[in-house]
């Protein structure tokens, strides 16, 4: 039984007919941050979304907890305990920040029967959650809506969490929140592959990293090694992510 | 239908503001009835127009509400639609036609039972139909805007067709049953009695829709499918199968409202479902493609201009309804309450 | 330099070839080949659906856009010439204002509509035009003043085009040469220049242009074209030559009314023309008229033999019966719509033509 709670075995994905994943090769070990780096246009995006069966991989493997789940449909690989937060945050803004949730509740048949415990703590994680609980998920400020979209994969606990970009747009006070926030969700023993641009937020969540290039793995590793070798970050990233602050 | 503060079960903060939902379009109902009161002149005929028109819009509402969320949810627009009217409609002179005891009664209460029995024979077979219609027409040009547009089309030829082929191609009469001729007075105003029937019933169906969007989980999961289909499915949900379930309630519906339709004509012809079908592009346009609620204040809206222009210039009653529309898009470009999508 | 005349676009078929040339030649030749009043009428009414399933394909086929409105182009040349025809007499002017004070309105009401609708989808505009088509109708048959209502308008045509007019008094190879002879003529001459015109637009730089915005709009704009405004344009020019044909129709029929141009079974009629013949050729609307034409006037005669012979069977009897009853020709055509929008979708046209590609020669 290997340490890697998700594996992707020689992945290949095509768009219409661009070829954006040329083989990707990934594990992501159980209990632990994953981090995905790399810039705009590496794959890093389609990456999450193959996982998640919203675009299907062409060729290779994806093995979540031992199952091949690269040909099945979306709601299954959902079903199996892996929950996705797009670079969209997905909200729905029509909705209510309680029906948003209840939604992600699969169990729930209204907000009612939600895990109380659980709202509890994701309320302390995120307050904003609590405080705009019945309005329309719309008039969310772009860092209200963010805690939504994480808060909402973690309404009920999940194997494996797909984030893409949390921090993306956000003031950094609001980054502080998410750091907080992610490493409470680590505590809890959930398994975390996180894409990220921002180094610094990456550098003090990622237990493992791994460099996307082209649509391929370059580098993967300890985040620890990553961190301290500047010229390893400068070969990979191309410019010094200290200068990332 | 847009957000409302949902009730107890919710672990409820502390004291923030309420939520206010976005009324004013409402309130263009209420409006539009103020405003053709002067026009009018004599307040019996005036609130006899009224019901007339929320009665009619009702009607519509129910047809229109099951192609409008169709159209959020699947991104699919059924030009066919009109073949679920028809259906129902003709099915009702045939049931009704059966029932003969009952329809001349001079008992409401089965002439009621009559007209209930009519209702369910159509819901039944509209939905049936409706099932088959979307295997067969519409699964294979899921996302081809352009086919789907033509070939459901087709579909309504073919069923506009066969329906003459069961029925015959002339018009059927339909008359109302016995003791629901004629109308009640409510001081000076004649109030026809189907029309209360209408309204109680498409009052009723309204809440239940309501109820169902806003109170259930399937609801709920319509409309978050309606804003983004992706998501749904990403938090775990088979949204598919909850495709072909909202497209044969729409066409049950659609044939409940079918029945109820040829009642208020007092006749069907085989092309009432092409004449509805306008009415209903108009109303879901208004209203907003993948409203409910954008559609129930779109239908009283065109129910009300329809018989307050019918009493007061007949000639131009569809191009006011042409008129009300444009004057909706030039306020709101995507319809009364438009559905954010991704 | 028959391409030239083609403006470079050929069949590309030998079978698509020899079938036009049958359709053509047999259209030239028609009042001697088929002899008849009713026979003529036939064909001067695929003549007139040729221009009119012509000009529609360059907004459906072309450019892409799906109208219902088109019938009512159809119908103001029509009714233009008729009011003109009533109102002037029967003189050649009366039918010239009829034709321009038609292009006129069409002009105007096609430029309102496109700039209006076109900023909005697709389906938006599918809509608005089947309303704005049902007012229109609504309206003709309102104005009875104008109009002539329900009943619409007869009229007289120049001399030279009326039935009583005899060109000679023996008939010359089986034709007799009558004003409805010369009428005929007039109408093939039109057809066939509004065709070639019609060619030759979409052969142009201008018709390239639409078929890009056809295929990807966003790419088209990102090249710089004002989708708007070629759409607007294509918008245009079919509602004119529309407009043309309608006016053909009316000088041919001396009669108009709500229901000869512009009611919704004709603009399905349309539909299914363009559909079957093949959506972007140009060639599939003289191969879909002529089909379905020839199908609507003479198929229902072959339906009532088998629908009477249906009719002695037992239990089933009755339904299969009307099911093939010579009323309900349109069902099968519908059925025929319904399958050629999945199989074929690109028309007998585009069926000839991709097997001609593959059974020839190598693409």
């Amino acid at each position: 039984m290997s340490t890697a709670l998700l594996e992707l075995e020689g992945v290949h994905t095509h768009i219409g007919a661009y070829h954006i994943l040329h083989g990707v090769d990934l594990e992501v070990p159980r209990g632990q941050l994953t981090v995905l780096l790399g810039r705009n246009g590496a794959g890093k995006t389609t990456t999450l979304r193959t996982i998640m069966g919203l675009w299907r991989a062409s060729r290779g493997r994806v093995v979540f907890d031992g199952t091949d789940i690269a040909a099945h449909a979306t709601p299954d690989v959902a079903q199996r305990g892996i929950a996705y937060v797009p670079e969209n945050m997905g909200i729905f803004s029509d909705l209510t920040v309680e029906e948003n949730m209840t939604l992600a509740a699969r169990g729930a048949r209204n907000a009612g029967e939600i895990d109380r415990a659980r709202l509890e703590w994701i309320f302390g994680l995120f307050p904003a959650m609590k405080k705009f609980w019945l309005h329309p998920a719309g008039l969310l400020s772009g860092g209200q809506k963010q805690m939504l979209a994480v808060a909402r994969a973690i309404t009920e606990p999940r194997k494996l969490l797909l984030v893409d970009e949390p921090t993306k747009g956000l003031a950094p006070a609001i980054i502080q929140n998410m750091i907080a926030a992610f490493r409470e969700l680590k505590s809890t023993d959930t398994t975390i592959l996180l894409v990220e641009q921002n180094f610094n937020f990456a550098r003090q969540l990622g237990d493992s990293v791994a460099v996307m290039d082209n649509g391929r793995i370059v580098h993967s590793g300890a985040m620890a090694e990553l961190a301290s070798d500047e010229s390893l970050q400068q070969r990979l990233l191309g410019l010094s992510l200290a200068a990332h602050q | 239908m847009t957000a409302r503060a949902t009730a107890a079960s919710a672990p409820t903060p502390d004291a923030l503001p309420k939520v206010r939902a976005d009324l004013l379009p409402l309130l263009l109902v209420p409006a539009l009835a103020l405003l053709a009161l002067p026009l009018v002149g004599s307040l019996p005929t005036w609130v006899t127009l009224t019901v007339a028109g929320l009665a009619m819009g009702l009607i519509i509402f129910i047809i229109a509400s099951g192609l409008t969320l169709v159209f959020g949810l699947m991104d699919i627009l059924n030009f066919g639609h009109g073949v679920f009217i028809a259906l129902g409609a003709f099915l009702a002179t045939t049931v009704l036609g059966g029932m003969a005891d009952w329809t001349a009664s001079q008992n409401v209460f089965a002439n009621l039972v009559a007209i209930f029995a009519a209702m369910v024979v159509a819901m039944a077979a509209a939905g049936a139909v409706g099932m088959a219609f979307e295997r067969v027409i519409i699964r294979p040009v899921y996302g081809q805007h352009l086919k789907q547009i033509l070939i459901t089309m087709g579909g309504m030829i073919v069923g506009e067709e066969l329906i003459k082929a069961i029925w015959g191609p002339q018009s059927i009469p339909l008359p109302l049953p016995a003791a629901l001729r004629g109308s009640v007075l409510i001081g000076d105003a004649a109030i026809e009695k189907y029309r209360i029937v209408a309204v109680v019933v498409g009052l009723a169906i309204f809440a239940l829709i309501f109820w169902v969007l806003n109170r259930t989980k399937v609801g709920l999961l319509i409309r978050a499918g309606v804003q983004d289909r992706e998501m749904v499915e990403a938090l775990g949900y088979r949204i598919r199968r909850l495709f072909v379930g909202v497209f044969v309630a729409g066409s049950a519906l659609a044939g409940i409202g079918g029945v109820l339709w040829g009642l208020f004509q007092q006749n069907v012809i085989p092309q009432i479902g092409a004449q509805v079908n306008i009415l209903i592009f108009i109303v879901i346009i208004i209203g907003g493609l993948g409203s409910a609620g954008g559609s129930f204040v779109g239908a009283l809206l065109v129910g009300l201009l329809a018989n307050y222009t019918g009493f007061l210039a007949p000639k131009v009653a569809l191009f006011s309804n042409i008129l009300l529309m444009v004057l909706v898009l030039l306020w709101r470009p995507q319809g009364l309450y438009p559905v954010a999508k991704r | 330099m028959l391409r030239g005349f083609l403006s470079n676009d050929l069949p590309r078929s030998r079978v698509l070839t020899a079938a036009l040339v049958v359709i053509v030649l047999g259209l030239a030749f028609a009042p001697f080949l088929f002899p008849g009043a009713r026979s003529l009428n036939v064909a001067a009414k695929i003549l007139v659906f040729i221009v009119l399933v012509a000009s529609y394909d360059l907004l459906l086929g072309y450019t892409g856009i799906v109208s219902f409105a088109h019938t009512m182009f159809f119908g103001i040349g029509a009714y233009g010439v008729a009011i003109a025809l009533t109102r002037l007499g029967p003189t050649w002017s009366a039918i010239a204002a009829g034709v321009v004070g038609g292009l006129a309105v069409s002009l105007v009401l096609s430029l309102v509509i496109g700039l209006f609708s076109l900023r909005v989808r697709a389906i938006f505009y599918a809509m608005i035009t089947l309303a704005v088509a049902a007012a229109f109708q609504t309206l003709a048959s309102q104005l009875s003043d104008l109009t002539g209502g329900e009943d619409g308008l007869t009229f007289k045509v120049p001399e030279v085009l009326s039935p009583g007019f005899s060109l000679m008094e023996e008939p010359f190879l089986g034709a007799s040469l009558d004003g409805k002879f010369l009428s005929y003529y007039l109408l093939f001459v039109v057809a066939v220049v509004l065709f070639l015109v019609m060619l030759r637009v979409v052969n142009s730089p201008f018709g390239r242009v639409l078929q890009a915005i056809r295929e990807n709009d966003f790419r088209a704009e990102a090249l710089g074209y004002r989708t708007v405004i070629y759409r607007t344009l294509s918008n245009v020019l079919g509602a004119g030559f529309a407009t043309l044909a309608g006016a053909m129709l009316a000088v041919w029929l001396r009669y108009n009314g709500p229901d000869t141009s512009l009611s919704f079974e004709i603009m399905l009629d349309i539909l299914l023309m363009v559909v079957i013949g093949g959506m972007g050729t140009m060639y599939g609307a003289i191969v879909g008229a002529t089909v379905f034409i020839l199908t609507q006037s003479y198929l229902q005669d072959l339906m009532k033999l088998a629908s009477d012979g249906m009719a002695v069977l037992p239990v089933a009897g009755g339904f299969l019966s009307a099911l093939l009853s010579p009323d309900r020709w349109l069902l099968w055509l519908g059925v025929l719509f319904v399958l050629s929008v999945y199989y074929f979708p690109t028309g007998i046209v585009g069926k000839l033509r991709t097997r001609a590609l593959g059974g020839t020669r190598r693409p």
